[in-house]
């Protein structure tokens, strides 16, 4: 039988929790790497039972941590980020220039088909590349490189590169995005990127439709039909049909269109899952009522799933890498929230259980569907 | 032989006790003794100093004899004690926090 992993970062460690393919009676182990900070943790799909985890913390730094037994044991790797050449400087808060530094990895993400290739995406915002297995980084630098780049300022959270998208069916094409720079696409493997904004309208920036400047949240795909996008922004949740080429909206009758996470069904590429939040100065559900909503139809037409969520008093957030799906029939939706809570719905969202109630805040959430 | 004592997060990163012994050649100094660390546990790289710079990690401070030598020049030569190897060179994480 069929089982799932889900990997679960949070602010003061790492938690595995494990199920067979019912997914009603889990295992939860951890914290792994008490006391840090755990931005994200990803298993290769190219060997499922390595992952890797982005360690951080105020005090000692960046630590990545690789594991080659599903999360039993781990190793440090290698934990160099050095931009490429002489940095120069992005935009600060301030409008002044700011050289570039290395803060942190907020996101991994292992190579389709070669367990030693990983991604990473850091802040301040650049995308860093490995082919052995994390020992060594080097910077996909015409990424940061790009006109633009000086003029990228950072989001309340720090300028970050938090969603990377690897093609299935074209290798050289990545999609990234970063807050608040926007969403940007290479066809050539990293050596040329492109800023794919066309059809965002924020109202937080000087010119609303500008080519970059944009504070995306996060970016999903569905790995069948790859050249759809869609965006969960600051406001607005957006969709692409041309690889982020164009974008229009799909928030239709969302009862607010603020959020971080968005998440596609692992079999029915036009259903998509995403949190609504109050707004961006209220960063909690709306009414104190926790509700995913679906769309079955690719955006504009949404639904409540309510059954097993918290719908009173409940003022938690969930984040942008806090929500994954299994590939389990039916599929499972996972999604942890700062109150420390991990829900699960084996039923593509009809109805949600914790499995677990009181974990340090959530900051991400993966999930593994193994053999 | 120079003692370390290292903050409890990274002796688990390096799977350390608490205190570790080096071997430090010459006049023992912050630089030659944290190279002299880093070499016997390169999991600790970047994680005490920044990696490229070596200057010391804002958060970290370095004790030695009842002294902080957080801001001393990494060249300059730690007390006796530590070079004969009766008090231990301290890596501590500051106080931060609430």
């Amino acid at each position: 039988m069929s089982s799932v992993r889900a990997l679960v970062g949070t602010r003061k460690g790492a938690f595995v929790l494990t199920s067979d393919g019912k997914r009603d009676k889990w295992e939860v182990s951890g914290p792994h790497f008490a006391g840090w900070e755990i931005y994200h943790v990803k298993g290769s799909p190219a060997d499922p039972n390595r992952l890797f985890a982005s360690q951080s913390s105020s005090w000692f730094g960046q630590i990545i941590q690789r594991s080659n037994d599903g999360g039993k044991t781990w190793e440090p790797v290698g934990n160099k980020f050095e931009y490429d050449g002489v940095p120069g400087t992005h935009q600060w808060y301030d409008g002044t220039p700011h050289p570039w530094e290395f803060a942190r990895v907020w996101h991994l993400e292992p190579s389709l088909t070669d367990p030693d290739t990983i991604y990473a995406g850091i802040q301040d915002a650049a995308l860093f590349r490995s082919t052995d297995g994390g020992q060594t980084w080097a910077e996909v630098s015409g990424l940061r490189k790009h006109q633009t780049g000086n003029s990228w300022s950072p989001g309340a959270g720090g300028l970050c590169l938090h969603t990377i998208l690897l093609d299935p069916s074209n290798p050289k094409r990545i999609v990234v995005a970063i807050s608040a720079a926007g969403a940007f696409r290479t066809d050539d493997s990293g050596a040329t990127w492109k800023p794919i904004n066309q059809g965002l309208r924020s109202e937080g920036i000087p010119n609303p439709t500008a080519e970059v400047g944009h504070c995306v949240h996060r970016i999903a795909q569905h790995r069948s039909r790859p050249g759809v996008l869609f965006m969960q922004k600051h406001w607005d949740v957006m969709r692409s049909d041309d690889g982020g080429d164009s974008w229009r909206e799909v928030s239709g009758n969302l009862p607010t269109d603020f959020g971080f996470p968005i998440d596609v069904h692992a079999h029915e590429p036009d259903t998509i899952y995403v949190v609504p939040i109050k707004s961006d100065s209220e960063h909690f559900p709306p009414d104190g009522k926790l509700r995913v909503f679906r769309s079955r139809t690719g955006g504009n037409e949404w639904e409540a799933l309510t059954k097993g969520l918290p719908q009173r008093d409940c003022y938690v957030n969930v984040l942008r890498d806090a929500m994954a799906v299994d590939a389990l029939d039916s599929c499972g939706v996972y999604f942890g929230t700062t109150g420390g809570q991990v829900y699960a719905s084996s039923d593509a969202g009809d109805s949600w259980a914790p499995i677990v109630r009181d974990l340090p805040p959530v900051l991400s959430v993966e999930v593994q569907t193994l053999p | 032989m120079i003692r370390v004592v290292l903050p409890a997060h990274l002796q688990t990163l390096a799977s350390v006790p608490c205190e570790v012994a080096l071997d430090v050649q010459g006049r023992p100094t912050q630089r030659s003794v944290l190279d002299a660390l880093e070499a016997s546990y390169p999991m600790l790289r970047g994680t005490i100093r920044e990696h490229t710079t070596l200057k010391r990690r804002p958060y970290l401070r370095f004790f030695a004899c009842e002294q902080d030598l957080s801001h001393d020049p990494p060249d300059t030569p730690l007390p006796d004690a530590v070079a004969a190897g009766v008090e231990p060179f301290l890596v501590v994480g500051a106080m931060a926090g609430g």
